[in-house]
């Protein structure tokens, strides 16, 4: 993948796989330390242990139509290629969370790319999903809650057109401010 | 930050948005587009493919009709994978999309109800 929002889009699907109704996405651009953070949490059905270990596994996956899942794998070695590092963290019924680490500097790490694309997917395939997207660069946050827009929106679905080209131009707006106004 | 002058727009699009929910047809009658959101999907680009058929339907103003996505269904080398779904016909399967070809589906199979033969997913 050449964005690391693809690898987002891609372990949301997890999520989404698992019924979650709400997924958190944080983003954490720490330049004095470095670091890139990026860590993805969801109320879904969540896995036993055993499970939980196998994810990483290029050859286990829970579909029946092949026999390799990559998403896991292929993040884990972004990260792990970029001086980083990867958790997960998983409880039968209550959830699942996954963390991925990243040099900031490092010569192999991906771009972000465009978070704005990922988001509006999502929203547009599973309006009925919360996502709470959570972005800092240094002290600067910027925070999209679903939920938040739902309820000025009302009545009005959220995979509305116009819609989805406000949250596009809202995500790149204030990812824009938060890194400074470049 | 331009974060209110935002919330005040989306204000603004809800009313405009309003009106145009109660021209909306049920869930049943409407076009399924179903777009691969495997992990081979979204490697191959299904992305920008989602974003061009959402910003076709935008454009000329469709509103009967669904986006949603799937997961892998096993044939990775094919992807990104498109389906159309209309109520009463067989499941179309668009293969090897692309943004440019995903618009010309939009126009040829859903305005003008012609299947694209070209990008039909191959015997196999």
């Amino acid at each position: 993948m050449r964005e690391l929002s693809l690898h987002i889009l891609d372990v949301v699907q997890n999520s989404l796989g698992a019924k979650a109704s709400v997924i958190e996405i944080n983003i954490e651009e720490n330049i004095k330390k470095d670091l890139l953070i990026i860590e993805i949490k969801d109320n879904g059905s969540g896995m036993d242990e055993k499970m939980t270990k196998k994810v990483m596994d290029p050859f286990f996956t829970t579909r029946t139509t092949r026999k390799v899942g990559l998403g896991i794998p292929l993040f884990v070695h972004a990260a792990k290629s970029c001086g980083g590092d990867f958790k997960i963290q998983s409880e039968k019924g209550k959830g699942t969370a996954i963390e991925a680490s990243f040099v900031l500097s490092h010569i192999d790490r991906a771009p972000i790319g465009s978070m704005a694309d990922t988001m509006v997917s999502l929203v547009a395939m599973r309006p009925d999903v919360d996502f709470v997207y959570r972005h800092c660069v240094g002290d600067q946050v910027f925070i999209l809650d679903t939920q938040e827009i739902k309820k000025t929106l009302q009545e009005v679905p959220l995979n509305n057109p116009m819609v989805l080209d406000w949250i596009k131009r809202f995500i790149e707006d204030n990812l824009k401010e938060i890194n400074g106004g470049a | 930050m331009p974060v209110i002058k935002s919330m005040e727009e989306l204000e603004k699009i809800r009313k405009q948005a309003k009106d145009m929910i109660n021209l909306r047809v049920d869930n049943e009658t409407k076009t399924r587009i179903v777009v691969g959101m495997g992990t081979c999907g979204i490697a191959a680009g299904a992305r920008p493919v989602m974003l061009a058929i959402l910003d076709e339907l935008k454009k000329r103003n469709i509103t009967n009709v669904i986006v949603t996505e799937t997961g892998c269904i096993g044939l990775c080398q094919y992807e990104p994978l498109v389906d159309v779904i209309q109520p009463d016909h067989p499941k179309v399967t668009y293969v090897n999309m692309n943004p440019e070809k995903a618009r010309e589906i939009v126009v040829k199979h859903i305005i003008n109800n012609q299947v694209v033969d070209e990008y039909v997913v191959p015997n196999i």
